[in-house]
């Protein structure tokens, strides 16, 4: 809602310079977007009066004018305008006068004939956007030779408020000054509006088929209005100064008691009208051309004013174009309605609408508006167009009208709400200045609500009223205080910013990439992968949520490589979305990719690049983390992302919970990408379970130790063998470990040697040389049975 | 007993000259050991008269300790002369970059999103995440932000179906949690949130906190005080200026933004803040009854307040980023700055 100070300070009018009160009603919770004065800086401009006009002799477009500025001296100027005129009142920049732009007025010669000053079109004077047809034309009344700044009241402010949608009742010069006064403790006075003398009985039926959604309409007749006349100046600069531009009389008049008052209205005209007005929702089928020229298929939710034909208008958003006024209309039926915000709410929305009137409509429109609004338009038409004002009629369904709200507010409740006690007095001022009626009640008081204010109907709104009336900001500070009471606490659980601490320690950025993801992208890295698709995506590459982390940290990956990254380390944390609607599971992942050397570059560095076991023992770094690495396994898996012979399931005691793998050259190549990256994810629910560490006593006796080296296929993984030995080497095996893996010189085409070490130690004696020699030759009998594993001699 | 005399002054050029402890060692072996010519001397004394004996072996006795502590001291001389040739051969350029990888780090979001629990759990806040596929009724419903309700409009919403939406505040979580504990609550909710807005100013995704407290008597004077001691100790400034501003939301009433004097000009108006010294940082209210009556809170017992803020935003402002579109290109180059 944008307003010129000047007429809000018609209603009242605080002694505050334009920011000041902008400062003021932000505070107060409307807050202001923009002060700017009305007209841009321009000097030396008076009301000038043409005189007399010649053709130019020398130019056809041109005309030799004399205007009289008030000067007492008869100026001639040159003027290109098609439409000036002799007897026209003009702007007129004197020579001397400074334009908007700082186009300086200065004496010229134009063709040959002397031009002492400039007569101005709007545009030039920064009234208008755009170029202007022509001059600006100005009331015969318009005193000659008065600054044409102070004569238009150009030292003017708008003042733009970006209103909340629950004060629709401030979308009116009204409402505004309503709080303004309240802020300022001023009275506030608005136009005085008479109900207008009625002299002719044409009635135009009105019929309201659904009082629900439109409880109210108020109609009248106005005959005889003469549409061709010019809206005057200081309606059209008031509506300009509202961002409203001028249409016709008629039109002009609904727009400014809209602005006035804040109810919106819209002219018919009558002879376009069939029979009688009825509200009604629209049927399947019917269509409308709107004013703004598009025809539309009415939805059967819609509320509509029809007459015996079809559809004339949406009721509360727009009028149609067949049923509007013209240049040629005499008589018209005018209409002001309450429709409830409910008929109106997503309307608009749903063609694609939003016009001043379903903006206000959809906040509420104060239903004690209605007639008075017709009085008011009734009085402005017959001072402007003329015309004569038939009987109102009025269709009220009280039923259906909003009830009166009647809400009580205890002071014991306002004092522990905002931690101060309020005087009964100030209580009462503020809520009867916000147009409240206010009784005492033995808790404190009981206040009637106003009809303009859709907002209020519980305590709490009478709570917030006062204070935000009172100042936010002269309202107590208070740390809360709380019981000390402590909470259980998982010690098992790893914390999350842990696991990142971990990752950030290997070598990885944390990224954050979008929850939605190119579903070519996604669908190339999982083909089979399901997850929900948005209905309404910003884009096409973001229109499937992520059924995984690839797909995101590729697409980050993508954008480092281009930028000369070569050596990449990401990781992400956060939810992956996998199945229809019905049957979706919100999984927390934890991913991650590596790509380029193993080591940033430097003097000491491997220049090898980052492979899978890399990766791979940094995730094993996270399992281990809480403790418990023992349940997690890897075995070899699919993965449709993944190089086939470089990926593993991930397992948490069996389940399973991610993968990790080199991407697929297949879909690295599709990608565009020249260099390998190795990936993975796993679930977060399973990383933050560790276990709770259990002591077990030092031995005081020695460890033994044998290495054995072992021949086997080359295609046998690595675990299956370790878990045999494990089970096999008894109670006292402290540690198993792989020293080495062997192929080449010395091992036949087709096996590796693996290079084992053994430890075993027994809490409360020494072991002897027989029973590790029994285990060992145990461990090598299985193996061999189990995996053809021989012992390399 | 010229004899001594010379042999000690020869035994003593011979221990200045000798080099290394081999040639030290042959040294006293040659003069004081079992076979050596001070020992030869000690041994001959008997053939001396009885009576000059005495003089004559402690003479000799006299020359085998000086040339003992001579060796000795030639010794520890060679030794601490090869320990300083090893410490030379062996000094590294200590200047050279270590060995091995480089740390990694947290995005910009995460460090904040951690600095701002940190700071609410400290005072005993928990912290409580939700789905972020939500529905209808978490998301606005239980929020008092009925169907057609105007403030629907006020943020553009992610639908995947008439009912299935993605969150567009984390909210729902505050709701989830109301309907699963007793008061007192004290939580904050951290997470992604989604609205379909995307241009200089807006990213589709970005990431909020919320805030909830509900406990017998809380007032809009403890709202107060929390915000402006979270502000204060977030910006790290005691002297920061918060001003509260009316404003709106559904869920709760009376409802305020926050504003914080503009951390990049100190108020005096720049174009971060638009010119007007203040920076607009965060919404909050009390939690409005109806939002209690969905999750089955007392309303006359209890009261609350909730706030919620952008994470973007407040990385912006104290890292003094100036491209809310970087947090989600997952640049190196601006990953790295936060380290």
């Amino acid at each position: 809602m944008k307003f010129s100070e000047q007429w809000l300070r018609e209603w009242v009018s605080p002694q505050l310079t334009p920011q000041e009160l902008a400062d003021q009603v932000t505070m107060a919770g409307l807050e202001v977007d923009a002060v700017e004065p009305v007209a841009e800086s321009f000097s030396g401009v008076v009301v000038g009066h043409v005189r007399r006009k010649v053709q130019h002799p020398d130019a056809d477009k041109l005309s030799v004018c004399e205007v009289d500025d008030g000067s007492g001296e008869v100026v001639q100027v040159v003027c290109g305008a098609p439409n000036v005129a002799e007897g026209q009142k003009v702007p007129f920049a004197r020579v001397g006068a400074v334009l908007p732009g700082d186009f300086k007025i200065k004496r010229a010669k134009l063709r040959g004939q002397e031009s002492r000053g400039m007569i101005c079109s709007a545009s030039e004077l920064g009234l208008e956007e755009g170029t202007s047809a022509g001059i600006l034309e100005l009331p015969a009344t318009a005193p000659v030779g008065e600054d044409f700044r102070a004569w238009m009241g150009l030292e003017d402010t708008t003042i733009e408020v970006d209103l909340t949608p629950n004060r629709g009742d401030c979308l009116s010069l009204k409402g505004l000054a309503r709080e303004v006064g309240v802020l300022n403790r001023l009275a506030v006075q608005g136009p005085a509006i008479e109900p207008q003398s009625v002299t002719h009985e044409t009635r135009f039926e009105i019929n309201v088929s659904d009082p629900e959604r439109c409880p109210r309409y108020v109609g009248r007749v106005i005959k005889g209005v003469d549409v061709t006349v010019e809206t005057p100046l200081w309606m059209v600069e008031r509506l300009r100064r509202s961002g409203i531009r001028s249409i016709d009389p008629v039109v002009d008049v609904t727009n400014y008691v809209m602005l006035e008052l804040g109810q919106p209205m819209h002219a018919f005209d009558l002879a376009n009208l069939s029979q009688g007005i009825e509200v009604r929702l629209a049927r399947a089928g019917e269509r409308l051309t709107l004013l703004d020229g598009q025809d539309i298929a009415l939805r059967d939710s819609t509320l509509v004013i029809a007459d015996s034909r079809g559809p004339l208008a949406i009721a509360g958003i727009m009028g149609g174009e067949h049923s509007g006024v013209t240049a040629t209309t005499r008589d018209i039926f005018l209409e002001s309605a309450f429709f409830t915000p409910l008929a109106v709410a997503g309307q608009a929305r749903a063609y694609g609408l939003h016009t001043d009137a379903s903006h206000r409509f959809e906040r509420g429109v104060d239903p004690a508006l209605t007639a008075v609004a017709v009085e008011r338009a009734t009085a402005l038409l017959r001072e402007i167009t003329g015309g004569e004002a038939g009987p109102i009629l009025d269709v009220t369904s009280q039923a259906h009208m909003p009830a009166p709200r009647q809400v009580t507010l205890r002071s014991a409740r306002l004092e522990q709400a905002l931690g101060m006690p309020f005087e009964s007095s100030l209580v009462v001022d503020i809520l009867e200045r916000l147009g409240m009626a206010v009784t005492t009640a033995p808790e404190g008081w009981t206040v009637d609500a106003p009809s303009w204010r859709f907002d209020i109907s519980i305590e709490e709104d009478l709570i917030e009223e006062l204070a935000r009336i009172h100042g936010y900001n002269r309202l107590p500070v208070r740390r809360p205080s709380a019981r000390l009471a402590l909470r259980a606490d998982d010690e098992r659980r790893q914390p999350q910013a842990r696991l990142r601490g971990q990752m950030v320690a290997r070598g990885y950025q944390e990224a954050i990439s979008y929850s939605f993801v190119s579903p070519e992208l996604q669908r190339l890295l999982m083909p089979d992968a399901v997850s929900p698709r948005l209905a309404n995506p910003i884009s096409s590459d973001m229109a499937v949520m992520r059924a995984s982390l690839f797909p995101g940290l590729i697409k980050a990956l993508e954008h480092n490589l281009n930028r000369q990254q070569s050596r990449v380390r990401l990781f992400e944390t956060g939810l992956v979305f996998n199945g229809e609607l019905d049957s979706l599971t919100q999984t927390g992942m934890l991913g991650g990719l590596a790509c380029g050397p193993r080591e940033p570059e430097g003097w000491a560095g491997s220049r090898e690049s980052v492979d899978f076991y890399d990766v791979k023992g940094d995730l094993e770094t996270l399992f281990a983390l809480g403790g418990n690495a023992d349940a997690w396994r890897f075995e070899p898996g699919r993965h449709s992302a993944l190089h086939p012979g470089q990926t593993a399931r991930v397992l948490h005691d069996g389940e399973e919970a991610g993968w990790i793998g080199t991407l697929h050259p297949a879909v690295r190549a599709e990608l565009g990408l020249k260099v390998d990256a190795v990936l993975f994810e796993v679930r977060l629910d399973y990383l933050v379970q560790g276990k709770l560490p259990a002591f077990s006593a030092l031995s005081r006796y020695p460890e033994v130790r044998r290495d054995l080296a072992l021949l086997v296929d080359d295609s046998l993984p690595v675990q299956h063998l370790l878990d045999s030995i494990r089970s096999h080497a008894g109670e006292w095996l402290t540690e198993l470990r792989l020293f080495d893996v062997y192929r080449g010189k010395g091992v036949e085409e087709g096996d590796k040697s693996l290079a084992l070490g053994l430890t075993w130690q027994h809490p409360s004696r020494t072991l002897n040389d027989d029973e590790i020699n029994q285990l060992v030759d145990a461990i090598v009998t299985e193996s061999g049975q189990r995996f053809g594993a021989r012992l390399r001699s | 007993m010229d004899d001594l005399s010379t042999l000690v002054d020869e035994a003593r050029s011979a221990i200045e000259s000798a080099e290394d402890r081999q040639a030290l060692d042959e040294v006293r072996v040659r003069y004081l050991g079992k076979k050596g010519e001070i020992t030869a001397l000690l041994k001959g004394l008997g053939k001396l008269p009885a009576d000059e004996r005495p003089a004559a072996g402690e003479r000799i006795n006299q020359a085998k300790q000086t040339l003992g502590q001579e060796l000795d001291n030639r010794k520890q001389v060679l030794e601490k002369a090869a320990l300083d040739a090893r410490l030379a051969a062996e000094t590294l350029d200590v200047t050279l970059p270590g060995r091995g990888q480089s740390n990694g780090g947290l995005h910009p979001v995460t460090r904040t999103l951690e600095r701002i629990e940190g700071l609410f759990t400290r005072i005993g806040f928990d912290v409580a995440v939700g789905p972020e596929i939500e529905d209808d009724y978490h998301n606005f419903e239980a929020l008092n932000i009925p169907a057609q309700h105007p403030a629907r409009g006020m943020a553009d919403t992610f639908y995947f179906d008439a009912t299935r939406l993605l969150r567009t505040h984390t909210s729902p979580v505050q709701v989830r949690t109301m309907k699963s504990v007793e008061p007192p609550i004290r939580i904050v909710c951290p997470g992604r949130v989604y609205r379909s807005d995307s241009d200089l100013t807006h990213t589709p995704m970005f990431h909020q906190v919320e805030g909830l407290l509900v406990d017998e008597d809380v007032s809009f004077a403890d709202l107060k005080g929390t915000i402006e001691d979270f502000l204060k100790a977030f910006f790290e400034r005691d002297e920061l200026s918060v001003r509260f501003r009316p404003s709106y939301f559904p869920f709760t009433e009376p409802s305020a933004e926050v504003d914080i004097q503009c951390v990049m000009c100190q108020g005096e108006g720049c174009r971060v803040c638009s010119h007007s010294g203040w920076l607009e940082v965060m919404g909050c209210g009390m939690v409005h009854p109806e939002v209690f009556r969905h999750s089955g809170i007392d309303t006359e017992r209890y009261k609350g307040f909730a706030f919620g803020m952008g994470a973007e935003r407040l990385a912006m402002l104290r890292y003094g980023v100036n491209d809310l579109r970087l947090f989600f290109e997952n640049d190196l180059r601006f990953l790295r700055q936060f380290a």
